[in-house]
């Protein structure tokens, strides 16, 4: 355990990532309770740079861009974190039948899983997006969800398969134990770290595709992160120096998280992958 | 006799993807004929709020989708079948009224392809570069910026790519023009094989290219490190050494050609993922392609080119896998062999 402290502690673009998922979590889950929303426009300051009284600048209605912030992120976070459930438990149920039972079970999977993987599964999700509403944060995390498994499931198939050739493993086979025991009893907990760091990349994956639906303007969600910076942009924020913090803001949140993601997952590979650790 | 022909490479590779085009067409097929609430439902009923009779509004969908509607739903899908063969892909109804949507399709598609292709072959010649330079100077500092900058521009949505860059390079330093650069190429070019007219397609490119590059540049970093470390790892690479082989050969025979043999397979994964990424970059840059008159027909709602997109993106998809295969098992004979690889 001190081993792993310290070895989070050495690791300090890891520490940072932490921090930056912890604060943004904070920030938008928390701090909306402390923070007035912004309900109407003031034309008064419409597109103003960052000043004393408007900290990040104001937006195309004089909204204050740093309560847009404040309010803007839970429903990108909790999209993202269930995406990132979903995918996560897909992958694992496909990964580990597929590597348990092996044979037919197992080549057919993994074709269904390769033809799913060669798609354009984003140029797919923009048509379905077209059709079937995606009003509902728990729709769009399962749709994120059947878009992004098949990476992760033939990563997780290659990670059982390695831990089914361990005597344990096979001392549970020879006690017939039964597959749902010795997947889920037996195997689960022996990949419970690769499993996390699974799902935090899964999450990061969310955001991204997310990001490009809600560009294209077919996630009709209230005030959030990419709702704020795809109407920025088609206002022209992008030329217009004035009102540049209303598109930087958004984007801010989005990269800054994803960066934290990223990172604090990279930190766990290396602490519970120690061969990452050591030199060649 | 039959046994061996089914076991062979090359059919194996060829049923796969046709198995693949059909799960593509049938999930179109459904999308648009079959769910609750589908566009062709809707497309008939608001022909009827404006005053058409049910009779006439169902022929003017039959005509545009190349659908029968009054049809039972499976003769519909072995029809819609038949006409996908035949390459008809039924005609746009807002886009350009009228135009056959595999016109407008092909028109499209080289732009993004050439602007795809080339991106992403630079982008995995770079990330292949800059991951075995990681690995061979593994935990100096060289090693840590490039994961570190990989994973972080790997995770950053290519919109957001795009936006910095644009208000980096155009709008704050005014490095670059960006709204001149615009479209495929500048209005008044006629099109030919002059040299000015390359040049002037190579500038419209750099723009889009450029992000394609960057967002696709991390993801072959850090596939290509990780995968030259295992190579590294292995004993035929030891045994090379201790031959007293140059360090050189090493590097491009032993660990070179092993490590790159996972990133083949993924580059032409890639190349759906980066073509689903166009509709939002070719939309900013206004560049010409198959990203943008996708855009312009979400806006719409014109389902007859949406689809057809995407059968024809998916198809090229599947090609260009086909040949990754092929490249594969020059690149790997082991493949060609045993034809199941565990991994």
């Amino acid at each position: 355990m001190r081993d792993t402290l310290s070895n989070m502690t050495r690791n300090k673009a890891g520490l940072l990532g932490l921090i930056l998922i912890v604060a943004l979590t904070l920030t938008t889950f928390v701090g909306p309770f402390f923070v007035a929303p912004e309900v109407s426009s003031h034309t008064d300051r419409i597109n103003k740079p960052p000043s004393a009284d408007n900290p990040l600048g104001t937006d195309f209605m004089g909204r204050q861009n740093w309560i847009m912030f404040v309010h803007g992120g839970r429903e990108v976070l909790t999209v993202a974190f269930l995406a990132g459930i979903f995918t996560t438990i897909i992958a694992v149920v496909v990964g580990a039948v597929s590597a348990f039972f092996g044979g037919s079970v197992d080549s057919f999977m993994m074709t269904v899983t390769d033809i799913w993987l060669t798609l354009p599964r984003f140029l797919l999700l923009v048509v379905i997006a077209t059709v079937v509403q995606l009003k509902e944060v728990t729709t769009l995390a399962f749709f994120l969800a059947i878009i992004g498994w098949p990476g992760l499931a033939r990563q997780v198939r290659a990670q059982f398969l390695s831990l089914k050739r361990r005597d344990y493993i096979e001392a549970a086979r020879l006690l017939d134990l039964g597959a749902p025991h010795i997947i889920f009893r037996e195997m689960l907990p022996g990949m419970m770290s690769y499993i996390v760091i699974a799902m935090i990349n899964a999450m990061a994956g969310a955001i991204y595709s997310q990001t490009g639906l809600v560009f294209l303007g077919l996630v009709p969600f209230g005030n959030n992160w990419g709702v704020m910076f795809s109407l920025a942009y088609a206002k022209n924020a992008i030329y217009n120096p004035n009102a540049m913090f209303s598109l930087l803001v958004p984007m801010g949140g989005i990269i800054l998280f994803q960066l934290g993601l990223v990172l604090f997952s990279r930190m766990l590979e290396e602490i519970f992958n120690p061969r990452l650790r050591q030199g060649v | 006799m039959l046994q061996k022909i089914a076991s062979n490479y090359v059919v194996k590779t060829i049923v796969r993807r046709l198995f693949t085009v059909l799960i593509v067409v049938t999930l179109t097929f459904f999308i648009i004929r079959a769910l609750p609430g589908n566009p062709i439902d809707v497309f008939v009923y608001r022909l009827m709020d404006g005053g058409m009779s049910e009779e006439e509004a169902r022929q003017r969908a039959t005509v545009l989708f190349r659908i029968d509607l009054n049809a039972p739903l499976g003769v519909q899908y072995v029809e819609y079948m038949g006409n996908l063969l035949k390459g008809d892909l039924g005609d746009s109804y807002v886009v350009a009224q009228g135009e056959p949507v595999m016109k407008l399709v092909m028109a499209n598609m080289p732009w993004t392809l050439f602007s795809v292709g080339t991106a992403l072959i630079l982008s995995f010649i770079i990330g292949m570069f800059l991951g075995m330079l990681a690995a061979y100077r593994r935990n100096t500092w060289i090693d840590h910026l490039i994961t570190n900058l990989g994973a972080a521009i790997d995770s950053i949505p290519n919109t957001l790519t795009a936006i910095i860059l644009i208000l980096l390079v155009g709008v704050i330093w005014k490095l670059v023009p960006v709204a001149q650069m615009r479209g495929a190429f500048s209005p008044g070019m006629k099109p030919g094989f002059t040299l000015e007219f390359i040049w002037d397609v190579l500038k419209h490119w750099a723009w889009p290219g450029s992000i394609y590059v960057l967002t696709a540049v991390g993801g072959w970093m850090l596939a290509m490190r990780s995968s030259t470390l295992s190579a590294l790892g292995d004993d035929y690479v030891t045994v090379a050494r201790a031959r007293g082989l140059p360090d050189m050969r090493i590097l491009t025979a032993y660990v070179g050609r092993n490590a790159s043999l996972p990133l083949v397979t993924s580059l032409a994964i890639s190349l759906g993922f980066v073509v689903g990424g166009s509709v939002l970059i070719e939309g900013i840059f206004q560049y010409r392609g198959v990203g943008i008159l996708l855009g312009k027909a979400i806006g719409s709602r014109d389902y007859p080119v949406m689809q057809g997109i995407l059968l024809v993106t998916t198809i090229t998809v599947i090609i260009s896998t086909a040949l990754a295969d092929v490249l594969y098992g020059w690149l790997d004979p082991r493949v060609r062999v045993s034809g199941n690889q565990e991994d």
